[in-house]
């Protein structure tokens, strides 16, 4: 049956897609073009539209290949099985979490993940800005006369209202996103 | 927190409307997340938004989507836990259902490319000023260990590309060993100062 194909498939992509985001990609080819679901270029536009719109790239994908497969039904199968590996592993780390937390050994692991989950964070930053004022994905790639100035003026000017007024972020990418429909059409290509 | 329907539409409303910004990537409803409850409702404190995020990162599966889940149990319970999930899971869903019918006609819009070119920009500008705020709140400890381990995690993070699952892993043995290695010193101290 359809739905359990899918279902299984996704369950697939979700147990063992660690470390989040792009982790999941050869996962998700895998699953869904070496099955014959989606062609390469399908999959290469799903990638596309994830980078433009919200949520993560497992749930685009698993709702993309639902839908092309079995409509809104195997869209459901689909995302279904892709959440369901984390709503237990995460349950369970959850409940043993506040079970133990007063445990010093649970405290000193914490010690030890906390300047690490920011330093991860800071990572995944600093490639999402790179490719924001470059439009590569690699340090080494980059040269002053190739970055995106709007790209730069809209980072600085988000970067110091956050910091001045702290605002609602949700505003600050809406008027990035305004800002780069007013500007960019009118630049030179 | 009492456990009424409104706790729970709260919930759902907040993790919804989080999840319809989460563009570029997982990381990215961290500090919408923190913004929201910490900041805003006051529900968790930051030190215990980063304990969340490290479990979330040490399962599989989308980051968003577990942090979810961890932020509706604590609120919540089993229940929140999955109302909070459904409220991250729906927005994409929704949002890629409809545009699979005419994705190429989308996926080549000028319009909607340079409003996901400027959206780049301030993501960019959101998670920097989050990686700011959550770097002072480790620097209060003020305990060298936690300097090294952020230098060195950002390190083979980005430039080495190692598995986070890794960089999980060993950050939580050196924290535990550095914990036992104080707790026998501290013993030690006490029984020659008796």
């Amino acid at each position: 049956m359809i739905y359990l194909e899918l279902l299984w498939s996704f369950f697939q992509v979700g147990l063992f897609s660690f470390g989040g985001g792009y982790a999941a990609l050869p996962l998700i080819q895998t699953q869904v073009v070496d099955s014959g679901w989606l062609s390469m270029t399908e999959f290469t536009d799903i990638l596309t539209i994830s980078q433009m719109t919200p949520g993560p790239i497992a749930i685009n994908a698993s709702t993309f290949v639902g839908m092309k497969v079995a409509g809104i039904g195997g869209a459901a199968a689909a995302t279904l099985g892709c959440v369901l590996p984390s709503c237990i592993i995460v349950l369970l780390l959850a409940y043993l979490f506040y079970k133990f937390h007063g445990l010093s050994l649970i405290q000193g692991a914490l010690s030890g993940l906390r300047p690490a989950v920011v330093s991860l964070i800071a990572s995944a930053g600093v490639g999402i800005l790179i490719l924001a004022l470059w439009g590569g994905d690699t340090l080494w790639s980059f040269a002053i006369e190739k970055v995106d100035w709007v790209a730069a003026g809209i980072f600085g000017v988000g970067l110091f209202v956050l910091r001045k007024f702290k605002v609602n972020p949700i505003f600050i990418m809406l008027g990035a996103g305004v800002l780069g429909l007013c500007i960019y059409p009118f630049l030179p290509a | 927190m009492k456990r009424t329907p409104a706790l729970y539409w709260k919930i759902f409303i907040s993790t919804f409307t989080l999840s319809a910004f989460t563009f570029g990537g997982g990381y990215v409803i961290v500090p919408l997340m923190q913004k929201k409850f910490v900041n805003q409702y006051g529900w968790i404190d930051e030190t215990e938004m980063l304990d969340m995020v490290a479990i979330a990162q040490s399962a599989p599966g989308p980051i968003a989507v577990n942090a979810s889940i961890i932020i509706g149990y604590r609120l919540g319970g089993v229940l929140g836990a999955m109302v909070s999930m459904l409220g991250t899971v729906l927005p994409p869903f929704v949002i890629i259902a409809i545009i699979s019918f005419f994705y190429q006609a989308f996926r080549d819009n000028y319009v909607v490319a340079t409003v996901m070119r400027g959206m780049q920009a301030g993501v960019a500008a959101v998670i920097v000023d989050a990686v700011i705020k959550m770097a002072v709140n480790v620097a209060k400890e003020k305990s060298v260990l936690s300097y090294i381990i952020m230098f060195a995690a950002f390190i083979v993070a980005y430039f080495f590309d190692v598995n986070v699952v890794f960089v999980i892993l060993a950050c939580a043995a050196v924290g535990i060993i550095a914990t036992v290695i104080r707790e026998k010193r501290n013993k030690a101290a006490k029984e020659g100062g008796k």
